[in-house]
């Protein structure tokens, strides 16, 4: 699972994460129950057209906001793939990987894409679009670890067997 | 090379004799946050672990604080969940005590202290000269369970305070000043430490003001220099320091901003972003339906003194609601005390118990379609108070009471 390819949904600087899923909507029970009011306040018809292995493309500071750990949940839960942002906001980095959600930071790709267009990932080395390569630098290893076991929880259990 | 405080607290942490920015360590942590937004769920993972236990329950301290009083049964649902496992196991618990944040800094942080907690504003504690850094439910879960957890070494971005802030100007516009200038993630993962000859003009209500919401510019924290006037306020709430860590002569800092605080100017931070950042001048006259004094940022003594001192003798405008919150059941005894609760309540303004209030946007004083809203909330993203389609302008107590007596946004110079 080195190299995937999705369609993919762009969006622009700062989304936060009373975006990504609003306050409103945490009271709901489950992941699932949440997803379908992902990014509503910005695109309500977004969370309902997303497929099994899409990917997001998105600027800057992507997750900015509350800590709320539901939003990459909910990223995941949708089918998204990955999200390549130009940077992304740090709680929402750390709740990423520690759910298995790939977060790759590029800032060049977007100059190159549009919402539909179809992109290649190879993870660790580049994003393929249009018949171009971007390369994309690795994350540390204690991080490819977690993403590898599926997330920090997994990782736990893989690693000591005790939790 | 020298080391940052932010470096050196992570060093001793990690047991290490010095660390750099980009290396990642394993930390001891000293205490362990979480409140009513998250603990329901680390609990669920908790209990489905194959051998759950907690590393060190002394430092965990769970705090309900977002939906207080309970608003709905799912709330009630996972408010008991919360409290039944920290009676279980021992974990210190408040319940209406107030704002997470606020009864941290009245109850447990010190300076040297490196805390987890599982909301975005932990960064507050840097006021106090801790580390403290917000995480998701998962993380704070692996560190309740292991005591223990990865972090990454943060860069650092100086700024050093001259001067003094102006009458009528507050730490609220000083922090919103330097978002506005760094932008919303001009501080990304970095530490934003504040020193200078400016700082012993600021006094801890300030210096938490002014470091909760440094993640607002993505900061993974933020750091005042420790003084007297630190050591006094834990030594009235009868705490130690853990360590005083300075910044060495030769420590590396990715940029040094050089802050006039005689320079900065009433501020408001626009919908929908927390550094869209304007002079308070240019937004007077935008109509608002509701104000809110309150919140971890400026829920304190000195935020509900600003206030009252304005609207003592006034009303709030007949088409405003103007909501009061103190940040922490102590605030609230000292207002009550001090008669600052029944000049708000005489001037017409709905005083509420401690808790996140109209910030957290779920609760209370939630804002309906079209509405305004001028907050000393902490955020102002689009649908933060309510409806998608409803504004929230960010400022300090004296504009926001001002505004709630005048009906539209007015700063306090322009009340006579």
């Amino acid at each position: 699972m080195d190299r995937f390819t999705g369609k993919i949904w762009v969006l622009g600087d700062d989304i936060d994460t009373d975006i990504i899923i609003p306050t409103e909507y945490l009271a709901l029970k489950t992941v699932q129950d949440m997803a379908p009011y992902a990014f509503s306040p910005l695109r309500p018809e977004l969370a309902g057209q997303i497929r099994e292995g899409d990917i997001i493309v998105a600027g800057k500071n992507f997750g900015c906001g509350s800590s709320r750990e539901q939003a990459p949940e909910i990223i995941k839960a949708l089918g998204i793939r990955c999200v390549i942002a130009k940077s992304f906001a740090r709680i929402f980095f750390r709740n990423s990987i520690n759910n298995g959600l790939l977060l790759i930071e590029n800032d060049r790709i977007q100059n190159d894409v549009k919402e539909g267009d179809e992109i290649t990932v190879a993870i660790n080395e580049s994003i393929e679009c249009h018949g171009k390569q971007h390369p994309i630098t690795s994350l540390p290893q204690n991080l490819v670890d977690i993403l590898n076991a599926g997330g920090l929880v997994k990782a736990m259990q893989r690693r000591n067997g005790l939790v | 090379m020298g080391m940052t405080i932010a470096e050196k607290i992570i060093a001793a942490a990690a047991g290490v004799a010095s660390v750099r920015p980009g290396d990642i360590h394993t930390v001891e942590l000293d205490r362990l946050m979480s409140n009513d937004g998250t603990t329901h769920l680390t609990i669920d993972m908790y209990r489905n672990l194959k051998n759950p236990r907690i590393a060190d329950v002394d430092k965990l301290v769970w705090i309900v604080d977002h939906n207080v009083p309970c608003d709905s049964v799912k709330t009630a649902a996972s408010h008991k969940k919360m409290r039944d496992f920290a009676k279980e196991h021992g974990i210190k618990f408040y319940e209406g005590a107030g704002v997470c944040h606020q009864v941290m800094m009245e109850n447990h942080v010190t300076s040297g202290e490196l805390i987890f907690g599982a909301d975005s504003h932990t960064c507050a504690y840097g006021a106090a000269g801790a580390f403290g850094t917000g995480v998701g439910c998962t993380d704070y879960l692996y560190a309740m369970v292991t005591g223990k957890s990865w972090l990454l070494v943060p860069e650092t971005l100086r700024f050093n305070l001259t001067g003094k802030l102006n009458d009528g100007v507050y730490a609220r516009d000083l922090i919103l000043s330097i978002i506005g200038m760094i932008g919303a993630n001009g501080a990304n993962y970095m530490a934003m430490e504040f020193g200078g000859e400016g700082l012993k003009t600021l006094n801890m209500s300030d210096r938490i003001a002014i470091c909760n919401l440094c993640v607002e510019a993505g900061a993974k924290t933020a750091l005042m220099e420790v003084d007297e006037i630190t050591l006094d306020y834990l030594k009235a709430h009868g705490r130690e320091p853990k360590h005083v860590f300075k910044s060495d002569e030769d420590a590396h800092f990715a940029k040094v901003y050089e802050i006039d605080l005689a320079a900065v100017r009433p501020i408001v931070a626009k919908p929908h972003f927390v550094d869209s950042v304007v002079d308070a001048k240019e937004c007077v006259g935008t109509h608002i339906d509701e104000a809110f004094l309150g919140s971890c940022n400026n829920g304190r003594i000195e935020d509900l003194r600003v206030g009252a001192e304005l609207i003592k003798g006034r009303k709030v405008h007949p088409h405003v609601r103007f909501l009061v919150v103190p940040a922490s059941t102590e605030v609230y005894r000292q207002a009550l005390a001090e008669g600052i609760i029944d000049t708000f309540m005489e001037a017409g303004a709905i005083v509420m118990n401690a808790n996140c209030s109209v910030c957290w946007g779920s609760c209370q004083g939630v804002i309906g379609e079209g509405e305004v809203l001028i907050s000393t909330g902490t955020r102002n993203f689009k649908g933060r108070a309510g409806h998608k389609d409803s504004f929230v302008y960010l400022a300090s107590a004296a504009t926001v009471t001002a505004s709630a007596i005048r009906g539209e946004i007015t700063t306090a110079d322009m009340i006579s």
